[in-house]
This record gives structure tokens, sequence and C-alpha cells, in this order.
């Protein structure tokens, strides 16, 4: 890989967002993913290996994460840093030069507030190559139906924080499973369990957001 | 400083239960927001703080752990935060009586400050709103718990201590990490905790909810190690949620958390109580098991 993708992908996984950005300390005053990024595209190089950097650079923090290597303020000024370079992608996903691996709808299940979880998820999927849709929090059955039909071929994605309101996932995967049985259904959250997941016919379940791109990619593939 | 005297004294202090899953089982329902029961249900929100002072407790928390400005606003009941906060300092100074410790409750904001969502002004007039409002309805003091972030537990710490002449309490929620050593979601240690806390000015620091009262020995380690002088809380879960039958279990039984009562003292914690999914027969026995080992 060239010297600039190479630089990108580290950019993104040390979470340097652009020139001005004072984190990382020991990265300061230096080139981020903004102007990389919007080198890289102006001198050539194809939009797809610029992609490919900030997966590298997403899928490299996801790792560190798994491994308590890193946390959630890591994983966050990475997610920054990605965003910043996706930006200089946007006409190439518009225009189908660049495609991602597939559509990922995600929300926090009726009931539950919290979010954090669900946003950790979607950036990392995004930085895996997945086009995420991003339903909010307290997310009915009904908001997810809408969400499927107006995308098909989509993966669903749906996170709870609290025990009370987690088994308001198995009703809304029954009536997904209904209409559409053939959309593959994710779960996540601090009280769920692999086990939790088979008991109320989840796909998969992922206890961190590396974990949930790895299921995605095995069910995009 | 009243709880700080009775630790002083040389007082193992027992602290109430859960308040969240109890709410719950008294009929909340997810979606609702638990702080507005302060005035549409105050009998309820009532017995609970009851049932633990009759458990043996020396001290209940507050129905306002979401009463944060940020969380309100979820529900559209933000510019109701000072009522709502103030009405669970009432109900329970109501059944603490004057012999018992109101810990005025305050939860994360679940707003994350390096992502620049709010500045540190408007959190920290959050935190006041609330902090004055818990002191005006009768609090001893303010416990900011359930904490994972250093830079909103010190603003949380900072708004209590300037605008209130209550004693502070700070906890910090950690989790075990692939290397056996405990940090929170935002990659916190419990040294790193006790030091910054400490700093701002919180009386009395500890540890609440987490994986069951197992492993809060060996944070407590942790922090006793890194404070060897400052009172220590810890608010234990009843070991962390299993579902069975569609129904939400905590799995320690009291007995298991009585066992576990010695060794926490041992460990350095000052004040024991539980967290989620804990009850008055947790706490009773927590209760039985501190005078047990003081004697």
């Amino acid at each position: 890989m060239s010297d600039i993708i190479d630089k990108l992908a580290q950019c993104i996984e040390r979470g340097k967002v652009n020139n001005q950005s004072p984190y990382p300390p020991d990265m300061k005053n230096q080139d981020g993913a903004d102007e990389l990024a919007k080198a890289a595209i102006e001198t050539g190089f194809d939009p797809d290996d610029v992609l490919k950097a900030c997966m590298l650079g997403m899928d490299r923090i996801g790792e560190k994460f798994s491994q308590n290597k890193a946390f959630v303020p890591e994983l966050l000024m990475s997610a920054k840093a990605m965003t910043a370079a996706m930006e200089h992608l946007k006409p190439f996903f518009q225009s189908g030069q660049v495609k991602r691996k597939g559509i990922f709808i995600v929300g926090t299940i009726a009931g539950d507030l919290h979010d954090i979880g669900k946003n950790l998820v979607a950036m990392v999927a995004e930085g895996g190559g997945y086009e995420v849709i991003d339903l909010g929090t307290d997310v009915s059955a009904e908001k997810y139906l809408a969400a499927i039909a107006e995308h098909p071929g989509c993966i669903v994605g749906m996170s709870a924080l609290l025990t009370t309101t987690m088994v308001n996932m198995e009703g809304a995967i029954k009536a997904i499973k209904e209409k559409y049985p053939n959309t593959p259904v994710l779960i996540g959250g601090a009280p769920v369990t692999q086990n939790y997941a088979d008991k109320i016919g989840a796909d998969g379940y992922s206890a961190d957001p590396k974990g949930a791109v790895a299921l995605l990619n095995k069910m995009a593939a | 400083m009243k709880i700080l005297n009775a630790i002083q004294r040389g007082q193992v202090l027992v602290s109430d239960g859960a308040w969240g899953t109890f709410l719950h089982a008294k009929g909340l329902k997810p979606g609702e927001c638990p702080e507005l029961w302060n005035v549409t249900h105050p009998q309820a929100v009532l017995d609970i703080a009851k049932s633990y002072i009759a458990a043996g407790a020396n001290m209940v928390e507050t129905n306002s752990f979401g009463g944060s400005i940020f969380k309100l606003n979820h529900y559209g009941l933000g510019d109701r935060a000072f009522e709502l906060n103030k009405a669970a300092a009432v109900l329970s100074r109501q059944a603490a009586g004057e012999e018992h410790f109101v810990l005025g409750s305050i939860g994360p904001t679940g707003v994350i400050l390096m992502m620049g969502e709010v500045t540190e002004k408007e959190m920290y007039e959050a935190f006041t709103v609330q902090a004055t409002a818990l002191a005006q309805g009768g609090a001893d003091a303010i416990v900011v718990e359930t904490m994972t972030a250093i830079d909103e537990a010190v603003l949380a710490i900072k708004a209590a201590k300037e605008n209130t002449d209550l004693e502070v309490i700070c906890t910090f929620t950690f989790d075990p990490t692939v290397d056996g050593d405990y940090k929170t979601m935002m990659g916190v240690s419990p040294e790193e905790m006790a030091k910054a806390v400490l700093e701002a000015g919180a009386d009395i620091i500890g540890t609440n909810c987490g994986n069951g009262m197992k492993r809060m020995v060996d944070i407590v380690k942790a922090i006793r190690s890194a404070a060897p002088h400052a009172p220590i809380l810890v608010h234990a879960n009843a070991g962390a949620p299993v579902i069975h039958d569609g129904a939400t279990v905590f799995p320690e039984t009291p007995q298991e958390m009585y066992e576990l009562v010695p060794g926490l003292i041992d460990a350095g914690a000052n004040i024991i109580g539980g967290c989620c999914g804990t009850s008055p027969e947790h706490i009773a026995a927590i209760q039985r098991a501190v005078n047990i080992t003081l004697q």
C-alpha cells in the first residue's frame, strides 16, 4: 500500500481527525484523516483504496477495543476521523463508483433510550464498509418494518441496555420474521447473551462492535 | 459531615438496594420516566424507601438517578428537573426520618463531553439544578453514581460541592478486562478514578452496579491501594442478569451476598449496599453480616 493510504489508515486507527485536531497529542500539527483522504483522491488514488484504508483503520481500533486495549473515547475519535475521510468519498458513493457491502439498519429497541452502544456498532459497521441507516432509540417493530421495506436486502441490528427493555426484542424479531423471513437480525447490548439471542430467534449476537461486523460480513456474503 | 463522622467512629454503614428494578416490579413500564413517579406515584416510591429502612439500612437513596435535564428531556420533562428531584428527596426523607441518611442520587447524563455534544458549562449547570433540588428536598449527601468518565464525574462533584453544603459521594462502574483488571467503558481504572474524584472534592468514593459482590472485593482493593484513607462505598448488583422464562433474574441470593460481606469489609469498604436486582432481603442479609463481622 502506498504511503498516503497507509498514513490514512493510521490516522483513523489513532483518531487523528484533521490537522487542527489536538488529539492524539503525539500527532499534533500533522495532517489528519480529512487532509489525507482529500489529497489521496486529488492525486488520483482509486476511491476504493481510500475506503479500504478507512476499513483497515477501523478494523484495527475495533480489534483493540475487543482486547480492552482501547475504550469508548478512542473508538469515538477513530469514528470521527473515519467520518471526516468518508466525507470525501460521498460523491463516489452517490455515483455508484464505490459500492458498499450492504445496508445495516440499526436502532435501540422500544422503551430504551440508551444509544452509546448502538452508536459504536453503527460507527464500526460504517467503517467496515456498510451503509448504516440509524433509526435512533425507542424503535418500535413498525419502524423496523418500514425501514426494511424501504431498503430491501438489508440486515437489521437491535440494541438494548436494560434488562427490562431487552425483552421487547423478541416481539420485534417475531414481527420482522413474519413479514421478512430472509432478513437477518443481529442483537447486542450489555444484558444480551448468545443464549438469549438463540432463544428469541435472532440470527446473531456479538459482545462487541468488531464481532458485529464479522457477523455482517458473514451474512452479506 | 454526618456520614463521615459515623465512619470515623469505626462503623460500617449499610446502604439501600435497587431502585430501578424495584420500580419495574411495582409497575413502572419500560419507556416510562421513573422520576415522574415521584409526583404521579409517590406512595410506591415512598414504599420502596421505607422497605429499605425497615430492612436495616442506615441510609436510603432518592428516586432521581435519571433526573438530569438531559435524561428528562427524552420524556419532554427537562423543564421539571428541579421539581422531580426535590420530590424524590422529600419522599426519601419522609421514609428515613431523622435517624437515617438520605443520599440524593445523580446518575450519568448519557451525553459524552469529548464528543462535543454539550459544553462543560451546560453539564455543570444541569448537575447544579439536580444537586440543589435534592438538597432542598432534604438530602444529607449527594451520590454521583454509575459514572464511567472522569470529566463528567468531576463536574457533578464540583456542582454539588460548590452549590450545596452536603457530603458528596462518587462511585464508578467498572467491568473486568481480558487482562483480569478493571476499567470503566471509558477506560478509567479504579486507581485513576480514586485520584481524580478525591482531587475534585468527593468525601466518599467507591463503586456501584457491576457484576456481583465477588468482583467488588477486587475493585475495592484497587481503590483502597490508591486511596489509603478515603471512605469507600459499594453498591453491588445481585450478580449479572440472566433470563429465565422471559423474566430477568439477578442470580445472587441474599445468602451469597451475606457471605461476601466480611471480605468486602476486609478489602476496605465502609458503606455497603446493593444495586440492580437487590431487594430488602439482600439489604437485611448485608446488615446481619456487617453486625457479625464487626462484633
